[in-house]
């Protein structure tokens, strides 16, 4: 029985921070209806500036965290503005040619700047594992999960409440009304994709503190898409929730079928949960029946 | 073309204008109207008339539907709008309820109205007028913290105009309010409407098909048929006009004014009806 609690507790905690990766797929999603194919690298590179800050050049973590998050918004709105604003109103494929194109030019900047060698934080919190009742969780999944689990927070009161973010869910409703309303609508999707990129970072700056940086982390990203789908693109209820699903199913399957299945259950029992839960629900869990036109 | 507004310069003046979807539908053949500070204007006309897209014109949206003006401006409060964009026109006090209502659906009735807000500063005042809006409409206080895809069709216009009320607009421009309203509705929004001129103090431009309520609240009017204006004048002169009553205001030609019928150039206007 504690070997179960165990795996679902640090399914629990891992699922926490898909969620966070999967709202930065969601929150660019909402508003421009485009998915983000580099959200992986993004999540990398939040990384890599993690590092950058705290190893290179020495500042403390909470300062490099803040950092993190100027730098990633920075590298959102720059993406935004110089290359998916100049392919408004072009077909859909293009556009996700557009994204994958841009996951290789960061990857390959990435590997020019920090080169491909493996790269790991300093230790950020008390080594000690945490231990709820029976169950044992490492301190980094931990921590990992609420920093997470707090990012998710602030980003669903930030739509929910402020004006930008009423605002933002406005122009994901209807973008000629949002117009109407004087809302600056394409300002709003630069501020959907600052918003992704941030939460990919955050999300990429836990993940490589449990594990450690290299370019290719943000393969991860595609690991992140049953997530995405399950919940359904458009809501962040549903990435938190597709979230611990995955989380727990693949911590379960590795943790059972493991000794009996050849190759890598772990990675592939999400997909197989993905796959039952579609053909239920061709929309997600979640999500609104417009996603459909993808 | 005779003139509505006076010595005073018109708050909208639209001039000759000409526009065109797609770089080839020539859609608006020269048309132009003014709209006096302070009036409500009505603009009507049957299907595909050209009426939105006369509104869109003014309101910064054609470029969004791949229309462009191709010839002829736009005048508000003396400024050529020539470029701006639909939220900077918000700013400068020029609002738009655009056909079909165009309300949030999954947002609350309380996001909707804070929407139209969006502009605005002033939380004090944005308030006082919430209040207001209230006491036009009061189903929406009563909904106010319910999602508005749940409202029915004539609350959602009622939160279309308490929209556009909270914008604070110097010139507000309904797109048929009546579209899709039982007709005791259409005279209690009219009503409204009426109202809303007088005691807010805003400026109208009212688009319809339902050319007699429109004209019950109006007082200059504009007939479109085709991309042109046909017909214009004081709505007493409309509503005395036999074209006007016939195809228009659905009485019969034989309604006691056949004294009309010997007036030539009534006749040559019945290719509006095309
Ligand atoms: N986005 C567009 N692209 C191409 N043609 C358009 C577009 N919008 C409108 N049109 C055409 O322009 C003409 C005028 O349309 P418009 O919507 O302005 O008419 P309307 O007077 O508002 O009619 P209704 O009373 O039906 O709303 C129509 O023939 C229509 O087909
Ligand atoms: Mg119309």
């Amino acid at each position: 029985m504690s070997f179960f609690l165990e795996l679902v507790a640090n399914g629990v905690a891992v699922g926490g921070v898909y969620a966070l990766i999967a709202l930065g797929f969601v929150l660019i999603y909402k508003a421009t209806s485009i998915i983000n194919f580099a959200t992986g690298e993004f999540m990398m590179i939040g990384a890599y500036f993690f590092y950058t800050f705290m190893v290179l050049l020495g500042l403390p973590a909470v300062p490099a965290f803040i950092l993190v998050m100027a730098c990633s918004a920075l590298l959102g709105l720059v993406v935004e503005r110089a290359i998916l604003r100049h392919m408004l109103g072009q077909p859909t494929i293009s556009i996700i040619m557009v994204t994958i194109g841009l996951s290789s030019i960061l990857l390959g900047l990435a590997e020019l700047i920090w080169t491909s060698d493996f790269k790991s934080f300093p230790p950020l919190f008390p080594r000690a594992p945490v231990i709820i009742g029976e169950v044992v969780i490492r301190s980094n999944f931990f921590w990992g999960f609420i920093i997470a689990m707090a990012a998710v927070a602030a980003f669903a009161l930030l739509f929910k409440y402020a004006k930008v973010g009423v605002a933002m869910r406005a122009t994901a409703d209807d973008q000629m009304a949002a117009f109407s309303m004087g809302i600056n609508v394409r300002s709003m999707f630069t501020v959907a994709w600052a918003m992704g990129a941030i939460a990919a970072a955050l999300g990429g700056l836990i993940i490589g503190n449990i594990g450690g940086i290299q370019p290719n982390l943000g393969h991860l990203g595609l690991t992140i898409f049953p997530v995405v789908i399950l919940g359904g693109l458009d809501s962040i209820a549903g990435a938190v929730v597709g979230g611990f699903i995955v989380g727990i199913v693949e911590n379960l399957a590795g943790g059972y079928l493991h000794d009996y299945v050849r190759g890598d259950v772990k990675e592939l029992a999400p997909f197989v949960v993905l796959v039952l839960i579609l053909l239920i629900k061709p929309y997600g869990l979640f999500g609104k029946q417009e996603i459909e036109r993808l | 073309m005779s003139q509505a507004g006076q010595e005073k310069p018109p708050i909208l003046a639209v001039n000759n204008i000409e526009v065109v979807y797609k770089h080839v539908m020539l859609v608006l053949k020269g048309l132009s109207l003014r709209v006096p500070e302070g009036a409500i204007v009505a603009l009507l006309g049957s299907n595909g008339a050209g009426k939105s897209t006369t509104l869109k014109a003014i309101s910064g949206f054609l470029p969004l539907e791949d229309g462009e003006i191709t010839d002829g401006w736009i005048e508000f409060q003396g400024q050529n709008l020539k470029g701006l964009q639909p939220h900077q026109l918000v700013r400068r006090g020029l609002f738009q309820v655009m056909e079909g209502r165009h309300i949030f659906e999954d947002l609350t009735v309380e996001e909707n109205l804070a929407c139209g807000a969006y502009t605005r500063r002033n939380r004090a005042q944005v308030r006082a007028d919430l209040e207001k809006c209230f006491d036009y409409f009061p189903p929406l206080k009563e909904r106010y913290k319910s999602l508005a895809g749940y409202l029915s069709g004539g609350e959602q216009q009622m939160l279309a105009i308490s929209r556009a009320l909270l914008a604070r607009p110097r010139l507000m421009m309904l797109d048929e309010p009546s579209l899709g309203l039982a007709p005791l509705l259409v005279e209690e929004i009219f009503e409204i409407i009426g109202r809303i001129n007088r005691q807010e103090g805003v400026t109208i431009l009212l688009v319809e098909q339902n050319a007699r309520i429109a004209l019950s609240v109006s007082s200059y009017g504009y007939i479109m048929e085709n991309g042109r204006v046909v017909l214009d004048g004081p709505v007493e002169r409309l509503l005395k006009d036999q074209d006007v009553q016939e195809f228009y205001l659905g009485l019969g030609a034989q309604g006691g004014r056949k004294s009309y019928r010997e007036v030539k150039h009534y006749k040559r206007r019945k290719r509006w009806l095309s």
